[in-house]
Parts: structure tokens; sequence; C-alpha cells
């Protein structure tokens, strides 16, 4: 039984310019133990996507909408805050992209991690100071005794990243949502970090939703891979397998735009065209403009995803029908 | 060193306090304050009369070894009835300060907190007030109720929250984008403790700054008020009625009217230096050294 199973996801702005579909029928399925990236560029609604299944989305203006949602078999309404509030932080919890800004800066470290067991369980303050420090431990912060006294100012970056770590996963949440945790971080540490998620998930078997949009992070870390975009799934697939064969033409493209597949004295590869405005409705593929193997059909047969190969989904018209040959290793030619 | 650095953590708080000490003016005004406070308070000690007793042989009379600060028409003693006077004025200055960041504290973090339509109905109704013409407010006050320093607490407090509200709430607003107050939301923390444990102490250096400056405000308010005779009462006296006696005999006993008057603006010039002195020292943007 997968731990979040949510089904047809809809997160639509109702703005004064038309309705924005942030999110547009996505659905998202994660496994107990898994790590699943969600990547894509910026603005295509993975962020939106996390905050919508966390209830984080104020409702309205915008209007959040699925056909099923649940949380270790437990339904979740996500509009209903109180029930919501006792889940958060507690079963499901979320980190973000910028330690520097993410931690009370009047509230001393141990204070702000055991915030969550007193609220949530009820522990007092004497009973959670020693599961702080031992949480502090696990996240391998050196001197944990004396920095648990000390304030955030005086962490480093990757210090406070690790301490919001430690205060996310210190009820042992089923679920983390991991919004780009590794982005602001330089490039050591990153590695150190996205380590010790991997360490701690294999400890805890926390499931883990991992929001990037560096493929050089989920080949690394990610089980499975969801590609968005413009408020959809274009692909899903196990990491292995979509980046041996890529089944949509917008992975290939990101694919063969990574630095280290560009071929020596060659310029690095970009995708044409912008993302599209949200606020318009889109007919038929989004991607359909700035694709090479586009066809008339392409924008106006609406998308859907399709099994293409084992756990593996495509929602390119064409390749379901088998018109595009194998995508995905002429990068370095 | 680095060993003691780590023991304890320093926090920002106590990092505005290092920088604050080093502002001398700042500090001496503080040791200015807290000796006319102790004066103030322990007065029935310090005062060498009452500040009821009239010597009306002697009437107005210029400073001299028996009155330093001379007496006024009735024979009373000025010394004493500054002192005494002082009482009443810090005594309203730093209650109806409170009683402004009670209310506006709380009503500013909790309009801009909630944001949306709440937030608009609030901030409309300090607008209102804003335009409310205040003396009309305390005169009717004071005509309705009877009489009482707790009331001009209370109707000065009314006016001033105003002002720190608005503050607060834009201040709020900008916190509230911040990801450890979304971080907060995420933890599951509830609304109230948000606010109270996470918004407030955010915001709490600009408000602090601005506590400092209301003090003289609402002081010079009271001065105002006791002028107009809508504040206290004889034969108590504040530092307002004192000035206002002595601008009354100001050609004949100039005395009267310069030393409340000097009691007063060194009072309120030490509040300012106080309060520039903690914007210097709690400004995010100063060097953490």
């Amino acid at each position: 039984m997968p731990i979040l199973s949510a089904v047809n996801l809809r997160t639509h702005f109702h703005t004064r310019h038309g309705v924005v579909r942030a999110v547009d029928g996505v659905s998202l399925s994660v496994e107990q133990n898994e790590i699943v990236g969600i990547v894509g560029e910026s603005g295509c609604g993975k962020t939106v996507l996390c905050q919508s299944i966390m209830g984080l989305i104020p409702v309205p203006p915008a209007h959040v909408s699925y056909d099923k949602m649940s949380l270790d078999g437990e339904p979740l309404h996500t509009a209903d805050e109180r029930a919501m509030r006792a889940i958060r932080g507690n079963h499901m919890t979320m980190i973000f992209q910028d330690p520097m800004t993410a931690l009370n800066p009047y509230m001393r470290i141990s204070d702000q991690i055991a915030e969550p067991l007193r609220i949530h369980r009820g522990t007092r303050r004497a009973d959670a100071l020693p599961k702080a420090l031992d949480a502090l431990k696990a996240v391998g912060i050196p001197q944990p005794e004396s920095r648990i006294r000390q304030y955030p100012h005086e962490f480093s970056g990757g210090m406070r990243q690790r301490v919001c770590i430690a205060m996310a996963l210190i009820t042992e949440p089923k679920l983390l949502f991991a919004d780009e945790p590794t982005t602001a971080l330089d490039v050591t540490v990153q590695a150190q970090i996205l380590a010790l998620l991997k360490e701690l998930q294999a400890r805890y078997g926390v499931a883990i939703v991992f929001v990037t949009h560096d493929f050089g992070v989920v080949a690394g870390l990610c089980d499975r891979v969801m590609v968005m975009y413009a408020g959809k799934v274009v692909e899903s697939a196990p990491t292995a397998a979509l980046f041996a064969r890529p089944e949509h033409p917008y992975t290939e493209a990101l694919l063969r735009a990574l630095p280290a597949r560009a071929a020596r004295g060659q310029g690095l590869r970009t995708i044409a065209g912008q993302p599209p405005d949200l606020a318009r409705q889109i007919d038929g593929c989004a991607f359909a403009p700035r694709c090479e193997y586009a066809t008339p059909e392409c924008t106006s047969v609406e998308m859907k995803l399709s099994a293409c190969g084992s756990g593996h989904t495509t929602a390119c018209l064409r390749m379901q029908k088998g018109e595009i040959g194998e995508l995905g290793n002429r990068g370095a030619e | 060193m680095p060993d003691t650095y780590l023991d304890k953590g320093t926090s920002l708080w106590q990092d505005a306090m290092r920088r604050f000490v080093r502002n001398r003016l700042a500090i001496f005004s503080c040791a200015f304050l807290a000796a006319l406070v102790v004066l103030a308070v322990l007065a029935p000690l310090f005062a060498p009369y009452s500040y009821a007793e009239q010597d009306l042989a002697l009437g107005a009379a210029g400073p001299s070894v028996r009155h330093w600060l001379g007496t006024d028409i009735l024979g009373r003693d000025l010394f004493t009835r500054i002192l005494y006077g002082g009482r009443v004025s810090l005594m309203v200055g730093l209650c109806a300060t409170a009683v402004a960041l009670l209310i506006g504290v709380t009503y500013g973090a909790v309009s801009g907190y909630a944001g949306g339509r709440l937030d608009t109905v609030m901030m409309r109704f300090v607008d209102g007030m804003f335009a409310f013409p205040f003396t009309i407010f305390v005169i009717i006050l004071m005509v309705f109720f009877e009489r009482s320093l707790l009331l001009l607490f209370t109707a000065i407090g009314c006016v001033e929250w105003l002002t720190l509200a608005r503050i607060v709430r834009g201040q709020v607003r900008s916190l509230r984008r911040q990801e450890f107050i979304e971080a907060a939301i995420c933890l599951g923390l509830p609304r109230r403790r948000i606010i109270f444990r996470h918004v407030i102490p955010n915001v709490l250096g600009p408000v602090i700054v601005y506590a400092t400056l209301t003090i003289p405000a609402v002081m010079l308010l009271e001065a105002f008020l006791s002028f107009l005779g809508l504040g206290v009462q004889p034969p108590m006296s504040s530092w307002g009625l004192l000035i206002k006696e002595g601008a009354e005999a100001m050609e004949a006993y100039p005395w009267l009217l310069i030393f409340p008057g000097m009691a007063l603006s060194a009072t309120l010039f030490c509040l300012n230096f106080v309060g520039d002195g903690l914007r210097d020292a709690l400004d995010p943007k100063a060097a953490k050294d």
C-alpha cells in the first residue's frame, strides 16, 4: 500500500488574468522507503503540487480538487485545516530551499527542534530537549551538546539545513517533502546533505518526495522520477530507465541540456522557446510549441499518460504511437 | 576562545545589548532616567516637604537654601512638587505606553498574519479611529466617568496603539512570507502559537524603538491634557500641570516655568537618545561582530 496516494490533483488559481492551472491533473503515488524525484523547470508546478498535498495553499483564492487523496491509507482532506494541522509536522512534513530563512532567528536551536514534539506529542520541554539533542546528533552536527544552545545565526547554511532536517524528522513522519533543499547550498555541502537524507531515509524508512531541477541530484538519490511540464506530468519512470531511455521529448531535451553531456568544443544545448502561460487554455500537448517532433495533431489531441514500459509512463502522443524511435542517447554526438 | 564561544549561544538580543552598551549617550540617558525614576518613586523619602504643604506667608520665592528650586504662589516647595509631578508623568508615560503596546502589538500581529478580508476590516477600523478627534474623545470620557489616573492611561493608550498596530501589521506582512513561518505551518503549529512565539518576537525590535519614542509623546499628551485642565487635578501635580501654572506666572516668577520645563525636556531628550540607541543596536543590517 502506498504511503501517499493522490489521484488527479488540480490546483487552480483564480486571478485577474484568468485561471492559472498551476497543477493540472497530477497523480502521485509514493511507496514506503521510496524517494520520488519531481523534476521540471521553474514554474512547472512542482512546489505547488507539494504545497497542495500539505494543505498549505490558501483556498480561496486557489481551488484545490482531487479524486482521491490518502496518507498511509487514511483519507486526507486538505481543506480541513484543523485535521491537517494535526497531520502536518507529525505524519508528513516539509523542508525548504533556503535554510538561511527557514529557522526563527530569535529561538534557540533546541527549542525549535523540540517544538513539533511538544505540539504533536504533548511532550514536556524537559523531556523533549534530550530528544532534540539525539536528533541533532543524528544529522551529524559536531559538538551537539553546545551547539543545541545556540541560535540559527551561529550556524552555516549547511548546518541550518541539517537542523531543519532534524526538526522535520523528530516526530518520525511517514512522508517528507523536500522542496529543492540543496539549491541554496554549495556543491560540497549539497553532496553531504543528499548523503544525509539517504542515510536517514534508510534508518527511519521515511518516504521522500524530492523536488528539484537538478538531474544530477535525481540520479544520485531518487528511486523514481516524475518529469513535470506546465502543471502536468509528462513522464514518470524508475530513475535508471529514465536516464537510459527517456520516453518524452521534453525529458530528452532536459537530459541533452546537462552540461556533463555536452561535447567538448561545442556550446551548451538549451531548449528553445519559453514555457507556456498557464493562464491560457492549452490545447493538446503543452510542450508541442518547443518540441522538434511536434505534428499538428500534437496541439489538438488531449495529453494522456500511458504506459510504455515497466513502471514507465509517457504523455507524448507520438511516442505512444511508436512514431518516433529511440530518444535520448544522441546528446553526445 | 572558541570553546567559551560555543558554550552558550548568543542570541540576537544579546548582540544588540552589546552594541547598545557601547553607545555612551544612550547609557548616560538610561542612568539619568533610572535616577529620575528612583527619585520619583521614593519621593516621600527624598522630598523635603509635603507636596500640599503651603507657606502662604512666604508666597512665591526664588531658589534659596531652604527651597532649592523656590516656591510657588502658595508657598509650596517646587522641588517637592517636581518630584511628585514626575511620579505622575512617568507613570502615565509608562502605563499608557504599556497599554498601547499590549493592544497595538496583538491587534497588528493578528491583522497582519490573518491577511485578506479580516485584515482589511481591522485596518479600516484603525483608519476610522485615526480620524476620530482625540481631545473630544478624552473630554467625553472625563465628563461621563470620574476623573482618574486610570482613565487617563486608558484614554491615552487607546489613541497611541493605533500607530503601533500599523507598524506591527506592516512588519508582520513581510514576515509572513519568510520561510520559517511557512516551516512553522508545515510543522502543524497552531496559529496562536505561531503568532506569539514566532511572529511577535521577530517584530519586537522596531516595536521597542517605537515604544521608547511613544513614552515622551504620551508624557507630552498628558502635559497637554493637564494644561487644558483635563488631566491631573490639584493639589496633585504633574509636570504638565506645573508647566501650566508656571506659564501663567511666567513674567513674575520665571523659575516656576523654567524648572518643571527643564525636568520634562531633559526626560524627553533622554528617552529619545535611548530610542535612537536602541534603533542602532537593533538594526538588523548592523554588522555582527
